[in-house]
């Protein structure tokens, strides 16, 4: 039957099997991905109109290049490639299982003709006895061979590696199995982020598209921390302490009721994962004085906020100016200023935290020592539940073992055949592997000088 | 003796190295093919050796902070040389075609030129995100695949050059001059298969472990950044390739020019996506 004559179904069905269609899918695939890695992906309109003007927006927006990963184009392709992969292995699944189901005990002529490993002996020992011999001699360097006679010949037969004609299968299914759980992950997975300031507590999360979802439970910031490498203004680790709550009681997580996450280093309960991910400054700095009236002797505690006049008593205030937290290298640092009773504003000076009697020298009406700086931080932390992640790292688990038992193993074969000859025994011995030829027929070497050995016998048994 | 000097002598002896197999081939002298075997494998032990170097460097600078040496873009060059000749001296182990060593060698050799010469070598402390023993992992399984894709390039470069010439001349006896000491087109073809069979799972394990880095991280595992994307563009494209193998009429010449293209885009997926293109990665900057 030529292609022409053939039924329609039949032709769809060779089209959905053939690899042609793989390899122009899986270039397909490789050249429209490269249009999301140009245009930005899910960037608001107006970066789009800025950059490319209207028309071409409006073309973008058409052609779903905006989100095109997702579009209903690439989504075709995908399936379409889905549909490749799976008609593809339906279609050779059968024949490399025959490998299993109807293996070839007896090695037909042609291939003891033709085979590129072969070997032939002679032998004036008794057949059946050489033929269990062998047999020993094989399992015992190869692999436990079957023995069948027929057609006055005894037939071994072993194979190694057989699993190895599945490795290109396992590979296939695993891609399946790795955009099964993707879906899962999209249909019911939730993502987002939250916000939280230091002492505070959230029980829901936002969406990107701006929706709240609860989680279920409370998720409090205790107290979040920023380390920076020594003299410079790198962040080296930043750090939340979270507790989590249900109904107003604290849940212990591996023993403890404060679980402290970092970048790399997330927290999950129930389903959802807590990623450090960012944070800033929530609300004004508060600054806590030790205060001297130089000549009354009298201390006094007192906060602060920048820019905030705070009275000192008998008419004098004090404002903070201007702070940092590390001043050329001496640490936290303000700066700040005493208004006199007559309202005239005095010089600025600087308190340092770290040299606490250093502003006494200053020789003013008060003197200043700086007890804490508090910067109230929010924490940023994204949140990711995806019921669909394990699924896909089974996948690629077996990926990873599907394609290396496809590349680097084997399916070899050895078949020995005994034959009366006049009062001699004939013996063909051949090989067969399924890929790296070259490594076989080394292997094949050596198996061919073992049995031949095992043919002469042990020594007494020699002429 | 710090590493940047080992690596500089690493420099000079791949030089060396890629002249002896210049002249091996003009040649066809098989001593000088062993010297210049000889010579990738002494520059390939000084480069080991300079890597172990850097990464106690790393320890001494920044103390507990210190961290493998395959962090920026200056390291990372280095180590694509570095896994580039480990991938091409297994490959002569077993298969001891010499000629490959004239087109892999100019791959190594540039990339230590630019990162000796124009590449910022500090040795600089990490941002949070990059702390994480999965960076070491991503950076050598993706690395080790990209040196089996460049071993393939090489080989279908002289690939397509000796069919060309074999086609000219009927029959692979006839092939003289420098490219009759080019192994047979048949050799060259399955070479290309087998550096890429190396290449391939190294590249699957590479992304995979991005994506679990990824998810560990930020909780999501592929997000279409371009650099991910970009991996994924490489992989399609040798996915391709070895499926070309089974199919008639892509093997050969298409599966030569297919190697070569496969190449270029694992170039720009480690260059010319920080280079050009933006993403999450981070030497784009360095
Ligand atoms: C990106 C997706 C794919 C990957 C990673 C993949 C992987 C593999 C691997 C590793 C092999 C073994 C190659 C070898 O033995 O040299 C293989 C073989 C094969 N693949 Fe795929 N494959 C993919 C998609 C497909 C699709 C869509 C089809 C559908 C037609 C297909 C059909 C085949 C066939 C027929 C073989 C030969 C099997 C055999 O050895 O008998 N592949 N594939």
């Amino acid at each position: 039957m030529t292609a022409d004559t053939k039924p329609f179904a039949d032709r769809i069905w060779d089209f959905f099997c053939s690899l042609k269609l793989t390899i122009v899918l899986l270039l397909l695939l490789a050249a429209t991905s490269i249009i999301g890695t140009v245009i930005q992906q899910n960037a608001p309109a107006a970066d789009y109109i800025r950059e490319y003007g209207q028309t071409n927006y409006e073309l973008f927006v058409k052609l779903q290049f905006t989100d095109m990963y997702h579009s209903a184009w690439f989504m075709g392709i995908l399936g379409l490639f889905c549909v490749n992969l799976i008609c593809c292995s339906i279609k050779n699944f059968p024949r490399a299982w025959r490998f299993v189901s109807k293996p070839t005990l007896i090695a037909p002529d042609g291939l003891l003709k033709n085979s590129a490993n072969k070997a032939s002996f002679s032998s004036k020992r008794d057949r059946d006895l050489l033929a269990s011999e062998l047999a020993a001699a094989l399992k015992k360097e190869f692999a436990t061979p079957r023995s069948n006679e027929a057609e006055g010949r005894i037939h071994l037969f072993a194979q190694k590696g057989i699993y190895s004609r599945f490795g290109a299968y396992m590979t296939h299914l695993s891609i399946l199995i790795v955009i099964f759980g993707a879906i899962i992950g999209t249909l019911w997975g939730e993502k987002g982020y939250v916000n939280i300031v230091e002492g505070t507590q959230v029980d829901r999360f936002q969406q990107r598209s701006g929706e709240e979802l609860p989680l279920g439970f409370t998720l409090r910031c205790e107290d979040f921390t920023v380390e920076y490498y020594p003299g410079s203004n790198r962040p080296k680790d930043y750090f939340s302490d979270l507790i989590i709550l249900e109904n107003d009681q604290h849940v212990m997580i591996k023993g403890l009721e404060k679980t402290r996450i970092e970048v790399n280093k997330p927290l999950t309960y129930r389903g959802y994962t807590f990623y450090q991910s960012s944070y800033g400054p929530a609300g004004n700095t508060t600054f806590k004085f030790r205060i001297t009236g130089n000549t009354t002797k009298e201390t006094q505690e007192l906060s602060a906020r920048a820019g905030e006049k705070i009275s000192l008593g008998n008419g004098y205030s004090f404002v903070v100016t201007n702070y940092a937290s590390n001043y050329s290298n001496f640490g936290p640092a303000v700066q700040m200023r005493v208004t006199a009773p007559d309202g005239a504003p005095g010089n600025p000076f600087i308190v340092l935290q770290n040299y606490p009697d250093f502003d006494a020298k200053r020789g003013g009406a008060f003197s200043f020592s700086l007890l804490a700086m508090d910067q109230l931080q929010y924490t940023g932390l994204q949140v990711a539940k995806d019921p669909g992640v394990e699924i896909v790292w089974a996948g690629c688990f077996l990926m990873v073992f599907g394609s290396l038992t496809a590349f680097f193993f084997s399916h070899r074969r050895i078949w020995i055949c005994l034959e009366k000859d006049g009062n001699k025994t004939s013996i063909q011995m051949i090989g067969n592997a399924h890929r790296n030829q070259a490594g076989f027929s080394l292997s094949f070497n050596e198996l061919q000088q073992k049995i031949e050995a095992a043919i002469n016998g042990p020594a007494t048994d020699k002429e | 003796m710090d590493s940047g000097t080992l690596f500089n002598i690493t420099t000079i002896v791949y030089f060396v190295a890629m002249l002896l197999f210049f002249v091996y081939i003009a040649s066809k002298n098989t001593t000088i093919a062993r010297a210049a075997t000889l010579a990738a494998l002494i520059g390939f032990i000084v480069q080991t050796a300079a890597l172990g170097l850097r990464w106690y460097e790393a320890y001494q600078i920044l103390g507990s902070d210190g961290r493998a040496p395959l962090t920026n873009l200056y390291e990372s060059v280095v180590f694509f040389a570095w896994s580039i000749l480990l991938i091409y001296l297994l490959i002569d182990l077993k298969y001891r075609q010499r000629a490959i060593g004239a087109f892999v060698l100019p791959i190594a050799l540039l990339s230590m030129l630019w990162a000796q010469l124009s590449l910022n070598s500090g040795i600089d402390p990490l941002v949070p995100a990059l702390q994480s023993n999965w960076l070491t992992y991503h950076v050598i399984t993706c690395f080790l695949g990209y040196a089996g894709f460049a071993v393939a390039f090489g080989v279908s470069i002289m690939y397509l050059l000796r069919i060309g010439k074999e086609e000219k001349e009927q029959g692979d006896k006839a092939v003289g001059g420098v490219i009759g000491m080019f192994p047979s087109s048949r050799v060259l073809d399955d070479l290309n298969y087998r550096a890429i069979m190396v290449g391939f799972p190294l590249l699957t394990l590479g992304i995979i472990t991005g994506a679990a880095w990824a998810n560990y991280a930020w909780g999501t595992y592929w997000s279409w950044d371009p650099k991910e994307t970009w991996s994924l563009i490489v992989w399609f494209i040798y996915a391709a390739f070895l499926h070309a193998r089974f199919t008639r009429g892509w093997v050969g010449r298409k599966a030569a020019w297919l190697s070569i293209f496969g190449f270029a885009a694992t170039l720009f997926c480690y260059l010319g996506v920080n280079l050009v293109l933006s993403g999450l990665h981070s030497y784009g900057s360095a």
